[in-house]
């Protein structure tokens, strides 16, 4: 049973306040903000994946962005198939059921995540970073060059995919199974932290040595972490692609991979809510500063530097102050 | 007297036809207008609104965002002014893969688009719509253009495109019209800035002619490096890698490039002076092919605003497809799947008072439509 | 493939190598030396172009835009040296990695506030024009001699500057052992920003050179940017021989896949699809060069002395 202390206070809030705003908007019979807050959403599901990595493990992984896309291709290539009727693979046909492609985002993901993070892994540091980088960078270009599935142009959805009982061409609807999901992630995620598991993790960032000591391999411990971050990330991937009823490249470049690492310091890094406050203060950035000026991206650079330089912790650290442990 | 009253009951009837579909109408213009690309999309912005100025029509009202050429921003976008600002017709988007991203969408949500660059194949065959205009062209049209031009002066042409779908239709297109030999097809990575690797091999090839599709930064690149490499052999490319918006950039490099076009600064009709002479004065810069476009996509809508009110979905289509407008291209109808048929020009880069431009040499084609055409059934 | 073509690619491949070189020195110093990893290098290398094209044009003089360029770098890297980068040693790589990304956004859009959004024109100097011949019969363009020579010159004055003089006898020592200089009397705050700006200074010298060649637009920066990094990566972070030798390398290595690539998938398919089969794998080359060195040697080529 978690305490009503401060943080968990402020994640109430925001979990509240995120299913508050779109059935608002559904009131007032202003669909946009609905499309807004799963965007908020599914931002966040995929930096809560990052987060487990990222916040857990200290690993910074700049190609998140990777399984992202990958997700996001899992669902267009898996409906474009659905569609023609051609199979994809060994006689298996497409499909446009959500659960279906989840399923499989998920697998894709996982098995690019095991391969990308068993090289990765042997480095760290800086190095880390860019081989998670080259990696990322590697699979952007060959969805760029790719002729199959649309290449730089991308491919749409034509009709958003299925999921029973529920009319997901609805926003609200679709809203309400990204949501689930998220909640379900950020659930996934406090299990993990106070498991064995994820304390072993959150060791191994402090201090690798004295992991190593009573041993544990640390090597494991992390890919282990890796794999189920990619997991998350390419399941949020999948439902991006649902939202905007499209998938490209650009969901693997290595702005993508840029902007996940913001929105979980905008939110306050290790932070079980930080990617949520993250990306609904990023989406929000983005939406009023995008209205106002067309140098919006100027001001944005303006007040993430800021963010860094003087607000450490994020939105979470700066309502519910210090993090506790980590 | 009797010219005078044909006159007057004219003029009537148009104000009259004026005041019955004075409605409101809101156009979405989703454009790039920033990072690496924003010269097009300024263009684009510019070109459409100088249209909206001139008519001097109150009841039209555009909203513009900038896209940053993300395909995800430009669906974002296009779900709030569809969803929140009520917008009836979007348009503006520069790039195929945003336009791929975005009109599929707005035309399922019953509002009308009107290209004014983007013209994907995938929109022009089976899957046209009838909410779904193109003012510009079909991606194509320029290429075949140019591989009918080749023809005519080269045996053995080297052609370059980057690898991407745009880059392939576009050598597609050059294959569909050029009857000679390929001395080799090369595809360059998107956002290549060095061209010296293929540069060489073209030295290598025997080429008596070279094609290069390289939109932007890429063609800058390339015409750059290619006149300090010694080669000599004659350059060509559809108008967007000759466009005003590269030129000045470019250089005397680009002097005697051949280039295809629906329209150069030196059309001699009434409405392209005019256009010129507008751009100008509002501007103070030579417009680009972008520029061009986009004002004819204004004054489509325009048009077709002042006819028929675009809650009637079925009359605002038929008065679009009218195409009743005096474009700078001269000649311009729609096709049956709603993309242009208009003339299509050889032009050749020339230095005309120290800035350069683009002449007219001649007509390629006359009345050209694209190949998809045939598929589409509306 | 005939002699002279090979030659050619070689050439090729050394120039850019040597243009990623000046790119890679000043981000592996910054590294080596303050521990700093810097996604607005490339920002850096915009600037230099634009100050070069700008300066060029108004003067009508290549060469002072190029010195221009220098300055310019220089100054704009000692700026955000002073303003923003000092705040950043003691944080972690990620605080580091976050602060400079939105150095990027505010660079570019500052940029394209100055100077508008249509490429800028900046062309070769007419002492550098042309092409001379080459044994075997292809010509080679002056210019691309002229950055091979360059960066030739750069990478010997790196050499002079760290093994004989004083500034570099504090950069070894820095990077050595960061609180030992400090003890020793070292200005250590002046030393970052001297060494900043010389990186800086270097990622404006390549923009400039590379401006001639390519177009001067915003967002010029980041392709040469994540190159460069596969360089230090591969060569070991820290290392300017590092640093020289992986940039060579993946000049090398990226010039000649573009080249071989098609032709090798083109002896199993026909050209028009053998073409962008070939050139995906020629695009993803690189980095999976860079996977397969550091799989063996996690840590690069030649390790530096801590990372």
């Amino acid at each position: 049973m978690p305490m009503l202390n401060r943080e968990n206070l402020v994640n109430l809030a925001l979990a509240i306040l995120l299913i508050a705003v779109p059935l608002i908007a559904n009131g007032l019979g202003q669909p946009f903000y609905i499309t807004l807050a799963t965007r908020v959403a599914i931002l966040a599901l995929a930096a809560t994946g990052l987060n487990l990595a990222l916040g857990l493990g200290g690993l910074v992984s700049f190609g998140h962005a990777a399984f992202f896309g990958l997700g996001g291709y899992v669902a267009g290539i898996l409906a474009a198939h659905n569609f023609s009727g051609e199979p994809v693979i060994f006689g298996l046909g497409g499909t446009n059921q959500m659960w279906v492609i989840w399923v499989v985002s998920i697998l894709v993901s996982g098995i690019v995540g095991l391969a990308i993070g068993a090289i990765s892994l042997r480095t760290s540091g800086v190095y880390f970073i860019m081989i998670t980088l080259a990696f990322a960078q590697m699979v952007y270009y060959f969805a760029i060059s790719w002729p199959a599935y649309g290449g730089q142009d991308g491919l749409s959805i034509l009709v958003r995919n299925q999921f029973p009982g529920i009319s997901t061409m609805r926003p609200l609807s679709f809203f309400f199974v990204c949501y689930v999901i998220l909640i379900l992630g950020i659930g996934l995620f406090a299990l993990i932290r106070a498991s064995r598991f994820g304390a072993a993790l959150q060791a191994s960032r402090q201090n690798e040595v004295r992991v190593a000591t009573v041993g544990i391999r640390p090597f494991r411990i992390r890919l282990t972490a890796f794999v189920i971050s990619a997991m998350l990330t390419g399941i949020a991937g999948a439902l991006f692609a649902d939202l905007n009823r499209f998938v490209s490249p650009s969901m693997l470049s290595w702005q993508m991979s840029g902007e996940l690492i913001v929105l979980i310091i905008l939110g306050g890094t290790g932070r079980l809510f930080g990617p949520l406050a993250g990306a609904a203060l990023y989406v929000v950035f983005e939406y009023a500063l995008g209205g106002m000026t067309e140098r919006w991206q100027f001001f944005l650079g303006l007040i993430l530097l800021l963010v860094v330089l003087f607000a450490r912790g994020g939105l979470i650290g700066l309502l519910a102050g210090k993090a506790k442990h980590g | 007297m009797k010219n005078l009253l044909a006159a007057a009951t004219l003029a009537l009837s148009v104000s009259a036809s004026g005041l019955a579909f004075a409605e409101p109408l809101k156009i979405g213009m989703i454009t790039t207008l920033s990072g690496g690309g924003a010269g097009l999309g300024i263009d684009t912005r510019d070109g459409f609104m100088l249209a909206i100025k001139n008519s001097g029509n109150k009841d039209i009202t555009v909203v513009t965002e900038d896209d940053a050429q993300k395909p995800e921003l430009a669906v974002s976008i296009a779900d709030k002014m569809i969803q929140s600002d009520n917008v009836d017709v979007l348009t503006g988007i520069v790039w195929s893969n945003l336009l791929m991203a975005v009109a599929p969408g707005a035309v399922a949500q019953g509002k009308f688009y009107v290209s004014t660059n983007a013209a994907p194949a995938a929109l022009a065959g089976a899957n046209c719509n009838k909410l779904y205009f193109n003012a510009a062209y079909q991606n194509d049209n320029l290429h075949e253009a140019m591989g009918e031009y080749a023809n005519k002066a080269y045996k053995k042409m080297f052609i370059l495109a980057p690898n991407y779908p745009a880059g392939k239709d576009s050598l597609t297109g050059f294959k569909r019209y050029y009857k000679g030999e390929l001395a080799s097809e090369v595809y360059t990575q998107v956002g290549q800035t060095d061209y010296a690797a293929e540069i060489a091999q073209m030295r290598a090839s025997g080429a008596d002619g070279i094609f290069v599709f390289l939109p932007g930064g890429m063609g800058i690149a390339f015409m750059k490096q290619f006149a300090q490499s010694g080669v000599k052999i004659p350059v060509m490319g559809p108008g967007f890698s000759f466009s005003q918006d590269v030129l000045p950039a470019i250089g005397d490099a680009a002097l005697g490039a051949k280039a295809s076009g629906q329209w150069a600064p030196d059309f001699d009709n009434e409405a392209s002076k005019k256009f010129l002479a507008d751009f100008q004065t509002e501007y103070k810069r030579l417009p680009s092919i972008y520029a061009v476009q986009a004002y004819d996509a204004a004054q489509l809508i325009l048009s077709a605003a002042s006819k028929a009110s675009v809650k009637n979905a079925d009359a605002f289509r038929a008065e679009l497809l009218k195409a009743d407008i005096k474009s700078p291209r001269g000649n311009f109808k729609f096709n049956t799947n709603q993309h242009p048929i208009q003339d299509i020009y050889l032009t050749e880069v020339v230095k005309k008072d120290g800035v350069l431009t683009n002449k007219t040499v001649e007509k390629i084609f006359a009345d050209h439509g694209d190949a998809y055409a045939k598929d589409c059934k509306l | 493939m005939t002699l002279a073509l090979a030659l050619e690619q070689l050439l090729n491949g050394i120039q850019l190598g040597v243009m990623l070189f000046l790119m890679a020195a000043g981000l592996t110093l910054i590294f080596g030396v303050m521990g700093l990893i810097n996604l607005a290098h490339g920002s850096l290398y915009m600037v230099g172009a634009f100050a070069c094209a700008a300066v060029a044009a108004w003067t009508g003089s290549f060469w002072i835009g190029l010195v221009a360029s220098l300055i310019a770098a220089a100054a704009a890297g000692a700026i955000v040296e002073l303003v923003v980068v000092r705040r950043l040693y003691d944080r972690d790589h990620l605080d580091q990695v976050l602060a400079t990304f939105a150095l990027i956004l505010i660079f570019s859009e500052g940029t394209r506030w100055l100077f508008g959004s249509f490429p800028l024109y900046l062309d070769i100097p007419p002492l550098l024009q042309g092409a001379v011949s080459l044994p075997g019969g292809a010509e080679y363009p002056v210019y691309r001699f002229a950055i091979i020579a360059v960066g030739a010159a750069v990478a010997l004055g790196l050499y002079f500057l760290i093994s004989r003089t004083r500034l570099g006898m504090r950069i070894r020592a820095g990077e050595s052992d960061r609180e030992m200089i400090g003890a020793l009397g070292v200005d250590i705050r002046t030393l970052y920003t001297v060494v900043f700006a010389l990186g800086s200074a270097l990622a404006g010298l390549a923009g400039a050179m590379v401006g001639a060649l390519q177009s001067v637009q915003v967002g010029m920066g980041e392709p040469v940017l994540i190159l460069a990094f596969v360089v230090i990566v591969i060569g070991g972070i820290g290392s300017i021989k590092g640093a020289l030798l992986g940039a060579l390398l993946v000049g090398i290595v990226d010039t000649l896949g573009r080249l071989l690539l098609p032709q090798i998938v083109g002896l199993f398919m026909p050209l028009a699809q053998a073409g962008p089969i070939g050139g995906a794998i020629a695009s993803m080359l690189i980095y999976v060069v860079m996977a397969l060195i550091l799989a063996v040697k996690p840590r690069g080529l030649f390790p530096a002395a801590h990372g």
